[in-house]
Parts: C-alpha cells; sequence; structure tokens
C-alpha cells in the first residue's frame, strides 16, 4: 500500500468482509455446517452439542460416521449378548493397549474348564487414549471403536469404568454407527470364513481321499494275499 | 513532536537495579506451559532463562517398554497439532528396521496428509503469532475455520481430528473412504481464496511490519551451528529442506519451490511459513492428480521383531526436522528410543534473539519459534 496505514485499512477491509459475509456465506461462519460432506451419508452434519433434533442418532448420540472414542464388544444378536459374544478373553487386547485401560478375567465353567468367554472386561475409559490399537490388534473381531461421547458421570471411579455389560453392543448397532467399516468388516470376515471352510472341506477331502487310496491299497493287499491261495485251489 | 520535558530525579538512597521477572507458565493453549526467567534492565532484556519441562510425560521411557506399533499412538501426543507427520516420522525409522515396501498409493496418501499436516501447523502458527502480538482472536479464528475443514479430512480418512494415529509400517491403517479424495481437492482449491484474503489481512498490517521486522534477528552462522531446521533456519537464509535433501517418500516426484528469507528476523520467519503453504498447495495438487488405485499396506510381518540395528528416520516437519532414533535389540520392544524433537533444538537459540530486545518483543520472538511444549517436554 502506498499511503500510511493503508494495510490496517486493506486488513480492515478483510474482517469487514467477514463479518457481512457472516450473515449469508456459510463459507464465512467460523462454525461451518459440514455441508460438503457427502450426501446419503449418515449423518450428514455433527450438528451442534446438545442435539440439534434429528440430526444425530437418537439412541447413539454419535458425532459423525466416521469418528471413534471408545472401543465397545461385539455379539451377534440372541436372547442373551453372552451367548454369541465374539471375545474369547484371549488378552491380546490387554497386552497390548498402550495407556493399559483394559482388564480382562477369563470364565470358568464348574469344573474349572475355560469356556472362552470374558467372566470381567473393564475398560477404564479415564484412561483409554481411543487409539484403535486394541481393534487392530483383535483377530476376532470382537472389539470395536464405539463414537459415542455422552458418558460424562458425578461417580469419579465407577462411572468411568466401563464393565463388560455396557461394552456389549450388538453388530446391528455396530452397522448403525459405522455403516461402511462395519460392511467391510462383515465382508472381510464372511471371506475369512469362507476361505477357512473351504480349507477345512479341502482338507476333509484330502483325508478322506487318503482314507480311500488307503482303503483301497489294503484290499489290494488283501487280495494279493488272496490270489496265491486262489491260484493254489485252481 | 516535541520530545516530553522531564528531568531525571536524582536522590541519593534511590538506585536503579536490574528487575527479574518470571514469565509464564502459561495456559496450554497458546504455546503450552512455558515459563521464561527474564532480567530486565527497564524494558530491555538482559537475560533470559528458558524454563520448561512442565509437560513432561516420560515419553522415551514409555515406548521402550511397549511393543512398536503400540508407541504409534503416543506419537500423535508429542506435537499435537501435526500427528500425522509425528506417525511418519516413526513410520519411516521402523521400516528402516524391517526393511518393509510401502506401495504407491499409501506414499501418496502420506504426502497429501503431511501436506495438510503442513497447512494446519502453518496457518494456526500464523494465528497465534499475531495473537502474541496483540491481534487477539479474528486472525487466528479465521485459521481456524480453515483448520476446521482440513481436521474434517483427516476425521473422516483416521477417525480422529488430532490423534490420529493413521499411519502404519508399511503403509496406512485404511484407504480412505469414498469421495475423499474429490473433499480433499476441494479443500485444496478453495485455500488459496483464503490465503489471498490471510494475506491482505496481515502481511502489509503496518502494526505488524514494525513490529517484527528487524526484531529477534536470527544469524544464519548461529542458526546453522545451533542445528536449527525448518522454516526458522530458512527464514534465516539457509535453503535447506529434508523434502529436497533427503526426498524421504516421494518427494522427488514433485515440484515445488523452498522459499527462504533473507534477515532472519521475525517478519521473515512469519513470511516463509506464509509463502510454504502456498508451495504445499502445489505438492497437494500433484499428488491429487497423480494418486494410483492399489494397496495401502505393504507386505509387514505379523509380528514385528526386528533384528539388532540402529537406525534414524527423519522428516521435514512443519516445524523442523523431526527424527527418530532406534536402536532394537532383537526383541518386540525397543532398545532406546529417541526422538529429536524441532521445537525444541530450535528453542535453544530464544535467549540469543532475545539479548537487547525489549519485554514485550520476547513474547513475539517466542510466538515466531513456533514451539509445542507436547514437543519440548516430551
Amino acid at each position: 500500500m502506498s499511503f500510511p496505514g493503508g494495510g490496517i485499512f486493506s486488513g480492515m477491509a478483510v474482517t469487514l468482509r467477514n463479518f457481512v459475509g457472516s450473515y449469508f456465506d456459510p463459507d464465512r461462519l467460523t462454525t461451518n455446517d459440514y455441508s460438503w460432506r457427502p450426501v446419503g451419508k449418515l449423518p450428514q452434519s455433527a450438528g451442534e452439542y446438545p442435539k440439534e433434533g434429528g440430526e444425530q442418532l437418537s439412541d447413539t448420540t454419535t458425532v459423525t460416521n466416521y469418528s471413534r472414542n471408545f472401543p465397545m464388544l461385539l455379539h451377534d444378536g440372541g436372547v442373551s449378548p453372552m451367548d454369541t459374544i465374539r471375545c474369547v478373553a484371549c488378552q491380546i487386547c490387554e497386552r497390548e493397549c498402550p495407556p493399559q485401560c483394559i482388564y480382562i478375567e477369563k470364565a470358568y465353567d464348574e469344573n474349572g474348564k475355560s469356556i472362552k468367554s470374558p467372566e470381567k472386561f473393564d475398560i477404564d475409559v479415564s484412561v483409554c487414549m481411543s487409539c484403535q490399537i486394541c481393534v487392530e490388534v483383535c483377530p476376532f473381531d470382537a472389539i470395536v471403536m464405539n463414537s459415542q461421547f455422552e458418558l460424562s458421570s458425578p461417580d469419579r471411579f465407577g462411572g468411568l469404568l466401563l464393565r463388560r455389560d455396557d461394552l456389549l453392543k450388538s453388530n446391528d448397532y455396530y452397522h448403525r454407527i459405522h455403516p461402511e467399516e462395519a460392511a467391510a468388516r462383515d465382508q472381510r470376515m464372511a471371506e475369512e470364513k469362507a476361505a477357512k471352510e473351504a480349507k477345512k472341506k479341502a482338507t476333509a477331502e484330502a483325508a478322506k481321499k487318503k482314507a480311500e487310496e488307503k482303503a483301497r491299497a489294503e484290499a489290494e493287499a488283501k487280495a494279493q494275499e488272496e490270489s496265491p491261495g486262489n491260484e493254489e485251489t485252481s | 513532536m516535541v520530545a516530553p520535558n522531564y528531568e531525571l530525579i536524582e536522590q541519593e538512597g534511590l538506585e536503579t537495579s536490574l528487575l527479574e521477572v518470571s514469565m509464564g507458565p502459561h495456559h496450554p493453549s497458546t504455546h503450552g506451559v512455558f515459563r521464561m526467567d527474564v532480567k530486565l534492565d527497564g524494558e530491555n532484556v538482559v537475560d533470559l532463562k528458558p524454563v520448561f519441562g512442565y509437560l513432561h510425560r516420560n515419553h522415551e521411557k514409555l515406548a521402550e517398554n511397549m511393543s512398536y506399533l503400540a508407541n504409534m499412538p503416543f506419537t500423535d501426543r508429542l506435537d499435537y497439532f501435526n500427528s500425522m507427520t509425528n506417525n511418519w516420522a516413526y513410520a519411516l525409522a521402523a521400516e528402516q528396521l524391517v526393511e518393509i515396501e510401502v506401495p504407491e498409493r499409501a506414499e501418496y496418501l502420506r504426502v497429501i496428509m503431511a501436506e495438510l499436516t503442513r497447512l494446519v501447523n502453518h496457518v494456526s502458527l500464523v494465528g497465534f503469532f499475531v495473537n502474541d502480538l496483540g491481534a487477539l482472536g479474528t486472525p487466528l479464528l479465521y485459521a481456524f475455520r480453515e483448520r476446521e475443514k482440513i481436521l474434517d479430512l483427516f476425521e473422516q480418512a483416521s477417525g480422529a481430528r488430532m490423534m490420529c494415529n493413521y499411519f502404519r509400517f508399511g503403509g496406512l491403517r485404511c484407504d480412505v473412504p469414498e469421495g475423499w479424495l474429490a473433499q480433499a481437492r476441494e479443500v485444496v482449491d478453495q485455500f488459496p481464496r483464503f490465503l489471498d484474503e490471510y494475506e491482505k489481512l496481515l502481511c502489509e498490517n503496518e502494526i505488524i511490519l514494525s513490529r517484527t521486522q528487524g526484531i529477534g534477528k536470527l544469524s544464519r552462522e548461529l542458526a546453522v551451528s545451533a542445528g536449527i531446521t525448518g522454516p526458522m533456519l530458512r527464514a534465516s537464509g539457509v535453503a535447506y529442506d529434508l523434502r529436497k535433501v533427503d526426498a524421504y517418500g516421494i518427494y522427488d516426484r514433485f515440484k515445488f519451490r523452498v522459499p527462504y528469507g533473507e534477515e532472519g528476523d521475525c517478519y521473515d520467519r512469519f513470511m516463509v511459513r506464509m509463502l510454504e503453504m502456498r508451495e504445499s498447495l502445489q505438492i497437494l495438487k500433484q499428488a491429487l492428480d497423480n494418486i494410483p488405485e492399489g494397496e495401502i499396506m505393504g507386505k509387514a510381518p505379523r509380528v514385528f521383531k526386528p533384528k539388532p540395528a540402529e537406525v534414524y528416520g527423519r522428516i521435514e516437519g512443519p516445524k523442523g526436522e523431526l527424527g527418530f532414533y532406534l536402536i532394537a535389540d532383537g526383541t518386540p520392544k525397543p532398545y532406546r528410543y529417541r526422538v529429536r524433537p524441532p521445537s525444541f533444538i530450535n528453542l535453544t537459540v530464544l535467549r540469543d534473539m532475545c539479548l537487547g530486545q525489549k519485554i514485550a518483543d520476547a513474547v513475539v520472538i517466542l510466538g515466531s519459534i513456533d514451539i509445542v511444549l507436547g514437543e519440548v517436554d516430551r
């Protein structure tokens, strides 16, 4: 700018344009409205806190379908969620958790035999840092990230310690909050299952074939054993 | 203007002496919890001692007690503005340990994420810098408005806005969702419009000029011998950029310029960052044009258990050279893990820059260094 103070005036023009523009142009708003997010993906808008009607899923208070907050345990529906819980209490996530916020105890039946499900599964969400390492290391797709964020509690210790039953969520719920991720995960699981079954089938067939071959070989051997006798008789 | 006519009172028993002021520790939202012990002669800084460690979290020792992968989310929390570049530097170091080939698409996405991070860092740094000058709020909020758009992109890709935890040894954790690249392009295309406006708002403002030009000069020799890196080194007139020098990742495929200053004062440091954002946009455009389809994860070993080795992985972070030095001893945990944080090493010349300046300028100089105390204290 050539005249003194011109830089300040042109700067003020910018602020004035932003001030006036903020009434018309959503781009000028300091809090943007997420209008550029893809259409048809839920939820469209993060909305303002507390909930804006209809914008957030009523029962989940999720932010967006990409966000992650704290882990949850998946089950596949059924009468009791514990019947179909995917977690087998292998404790890999407990070992790998960077801030060590997971605590697992295995369940045993009356004979003292492990029944491959967690008796206790606690996550201290005051320690959890939402890093998703547990999700990645889980070989059973049993733990995934929830996006529920309204977890504040007046109880400083108990309120932030999520127990197994608080963490248990159905796969349908997972599909509701993270539709794309859940679909991809289900597809991958189905593929893995199919591959496993195919492998099982292949090994079973191979075993069957082997058994048949063995039986045939035995039969041949028996026939050979018997054949000299036949010659004698003839 | 007529000089004010006053007489100094000279009287026995009235003595002048140096004044010691403890500036800080301040709230983390500005730069972090940082304190300066300043000795003042009137308004002039005679001596300055930076005091830090308020945010020490034992980062390096923690890493020695957990697996290589489990440390990745902790690197997010070093410099919490630039979690993506922190991830990248750590991944680069660890990838040298086991020699994983990173797929093409992942390399492109890494560059895109790193350059978006650079935009986030520089745009908010400039906001904080003028905030330190006294322009409270307005430029910072304009900057945060743009930053928000990029953080939305990060959230879509990685699930979190700031603590992304997105890079993995050998690639990325997941592919970006459908339509993400189109949105990234939209953000990149709209960014120059904001930059034009931002430059108009700040770069010629007489108050900023008079408060920053000639303030806090850092000579070329001192900058080099003190190990200063990043925009601060380039502002002192050394065109040194690891993206050009090392060409890590696939940076050798992009055409971009490295802006550098002449004077090494606060204004140069400010302008170098403004210009760097333009170059980042150039890189982003080229990367978004050329990104191929394909895998995003290389063949990483299932259990990350490297052979004994020593590696150093470094990148040109938005604040300077960010390096991770790892010693592997054949176990799943690193034997030694060391971070070379750019903020910390850039902070070491604070005293040299502040000596002889006014106390009000010490704040400006601190702002122009671009530190994040999460990284300084670790």
